[in-house]
């Protein structure tokens, strides 16, 4: 089991980093998912994976008596789950906002690079009006 | 005071809550804003007194004991890490105030900032790794925030650089948490300690430890992934370019001063690639200074070389070198925030961020030609300014271990520094002022709400420098403790065997 979990993260992990050095912006997403789910896989082949009971302790007892499911790893994959999402939602809206400004997602094409040393345009206008001293 | 080290982070967190009902009123809610900071300046000094006093303090979140459950704890580092933090974040409360305009107010720039100060604090104090992540995705959720909500919501080919590289980042981190809990059985730091020294798969530990090397070289902008630093901050507003300059990066050094005290002290290999990425990363930073004509550009550069310094300090692992990263972090993170404030103060009182349209304020604002002439030639190193004895003791620890290569790279990056900031000096203060400036861009009255911090951090900056003894007596106390680590790591177990 551990043998073919090691195999799918690899799998997952060559797939993604494929996806994200693409240079196109909405297959970066695609490939952060990938590697969101790849990595959540092997937080939970590292916490040793065997058929096993839940960790319950059973009635009369005070400590666990048989090997049981290891608790932290789902804990810690769920919080990973969780942030994935709002990173996700993040990405979405940033390309959204990008594509409306460039009329491009891919990076490496002119509208998207900038000319360094570019002087800033006019002067952002303070307003100091609406703030009051 | 049981809880002391959890207000650093929850007292932000509860006055970003509060701020959320003042978005309609800019006024009200930078007087909350500002009462916050305040707060959390207070509480920082209160968390420093403490820490003086009793060394480490701890805090088992829920009353799980450790490594079972999460805990913060302060040591010295953390104390004095803490404590910039609020200084940082009460200046640009303060500057924030004429510099943000009522849309931004709206879009949330108070309650993000102090989310953001919240997460900051939160990766200082944090005594487990998991935790660290989650302080860490809490900062990158709301730098991405102010990033996207700029002044100018143009440009985003540069925040798109700085999310996809920060996201990177985190990705590295959660794989090498992954991998550590796999080999260990652990995630708490100090139990760590002592369980990833017995690990036998060496390779594995090291391959880790690489892993989190590469993510937080990401967060700091060392060679050669720096790229997004140069490219994302100059599109920023003034006051959040200050906090990200003087704060986020840092968090990226401190993480790794953490990791390679406390988490890895076996791991020599990570060291010796440190060692060399530190040169390079001090070298490019200052060349790729030299080249620019936009204020905002070249301080961005010089984060970069001047983090090449603290990751020095830290690769040569002596007492002398890590006491000198220490006040070298300290130093730092007060000048480059304060000259991220006066390059804002530059384009109000000169019309424009770059030096080829702006002459001559040294003759028309004087105060404000002190406030940039003292952390410029702090940043350059110049006695007896702070910046003169971070590098003195960073330049001597090279030489006392025998890494005469690496003392000339720093004092030669010190020469180029110096080059920068007088090329800074000449073009926006001394030179007469071109007459190519749109007059609607100039505001020759600098508010006194934006000159204030810009000065106050000055006077620090000097103060700094007169009373350095204390300071290098304080970071020396706290290097040898990180480098002998069993007081935090019995403080943090709290007697477990």
């Amino acid at each position: 089991m551990e043998t073919l979990l090691a195999g799918l993260v690899g799998l997952l992990f060559a797939a993604a980093i494929y996806l994200m050095l693409s240079g196109v912006l909405v297959r970066f997403v695609f490939g952060f998912v990938l590697i969101g789910n790849a990595i959540n896989l092997l937080i939970f082949a590292a916490g040793r994976m065997a058929h096993t009971r839940p960790p319950l302790i059973p009635d009369g007892q005070a400590a666990l008596t048989s090997p049981a499911a290891n608790a932290l790893p789902q804990a810690l994959i769920l919080t990973a789950i969780v942030i994935g999402f709002a990173m996700i939602t993040f990405l979405l809206v940033l390309l959204y906002r990008t594509y409306s400004q460039t009329g491009t997602l891919d990076a490496d094409d002119d509208a998207f690079l900038e000319e360094t040393g570019r002087v800033a345009e006019a002067c952002a206008v303070d307003s100091d009006a609406e703030v009051g001293p | 005071m049981i809880l002391l080290p959890a207000l650093p982070i929850l007292l932000p967190l509860a006055v970003a809550i509060l701020l959320v009902f003042f978005r309609g009123d800019p006024r009200r809610a930078q007087a909350v804003a500002m009462a916050g900071a305040v707060g959390h300046l207070a509480v920082a000094v209160a968390l420093m007194v403490e820490v003086v006093r009793h060394e480490v303090l701890v805090l088992w979140v829920g009353n799980w004991p450790a490594p079972f459950g999460i805990c913060l704890a302060a040591d010295m580092l953390s104390a004095v890490m803490v404590l910039i933090t609020a200084v940082i974040h009460t200046a640009v409360t303060v500057y924030a105030r004429r510099d943000i305009d009522a849309p931004q107010v709206r879009a949330g720039f108070y309650p993000i900032l102090q989310v953001l100060a919240a997460g900051v604090c939160g990766a200082f104090l944090t005594g487990d790794l998991f935790n660290l992540y989650v302080w860490f995705e809490v900062m990158l959720m709301a730098s991405f925030g102010l990033l996207v909500m700029g002044p100018k919501p143009g440009r985003l080919a540069g925040a798109v650089k700085y999310v996809a590289l920060n996201l990177l980042a985190t990705l590295f981190f959660i794989t090498a948490i992954g991998l550590i809990y796999g080999m260990t059985g652990t995630l708490n730091m100090a139990d760590l300690h002592a369980k990833a020294a017995a690990v036998e798969n060496r390779a594995l530990l090291t391959a880790a430890a690489m892993l989190l090397m590469t993510a937080f070289g990401i967060k700091a902008a060392l060679f050669p992934v720096f790229f997004w630093l140069p490219a994302a901050y100059h599109t920023l507003s003034v006051p959040v370019s200050a906090f990200f300059a003087g704060m986020l990066t840092k968090v990226g050094v401190y993480a790794l001063i953490r990791m390679f005290t406390l988490v890895f002290s076996g791991v020599d290999l990570a060291l010796d690639v440190l060692l060399v990425i530190a040169a390079l990363t001090m070298l490019f930073g200052v060349v790729g200074a030299a080249s620019q004509m936009e204020m905002r550009r070249i301080l961005g550069f010089h984060i970069i070389s001047q983090v090449g310094y603290m990751v020095l300090g830290l690769a040569l692992l002596t007492p002398l070198a890590l006491a000198g990263a220490i006040v070298y972090l300290v130093h730092h993170i007060i000048v480059k925030a304060n000259l991220y404030l006066v390059s804002g103060l530059v384009r109000q009182a000169g019309g424009s961020f770059s030096l080829k349209r702006v002459g001559g304020l040294y003759s028309s604002h004087g105060l404000l030609a002190i406030g940039f002439f003292i952390p410029a030639f702090s940043l350059a190193g110049f006695p007896p300014l702070s910046g003169f004895w971070a590098k003195l003791l960073i330049i001597r620890a090279s030489i006392e271990s025998g890494q005469y290569l690496l003392a000339v790279v720093a004092a030669l990056v010190g020469l180029l520094t110096i080059f920068s900031m007088v090329k800074i000096w000449s073009e926006a203060f001394w030179k007469t002022a071109p007459d190519a400036v749109d007059p609607s861009c100039v505001h020759p009255d600098l508010s006194a709400w934006m000159l204030g911090p810009v000065l106050a951090l000055a006077l620090v900056t000097v103060a700094l420098g007169i009373f350095m003894g204390p300071v290098i007596d304080f970071s020396m106390a706290a290097a040898e403790r990180l480098l002998d680590p069993q007081a935090y790591i019995r403080a943090v177990l709290g007697g477990l065997p």
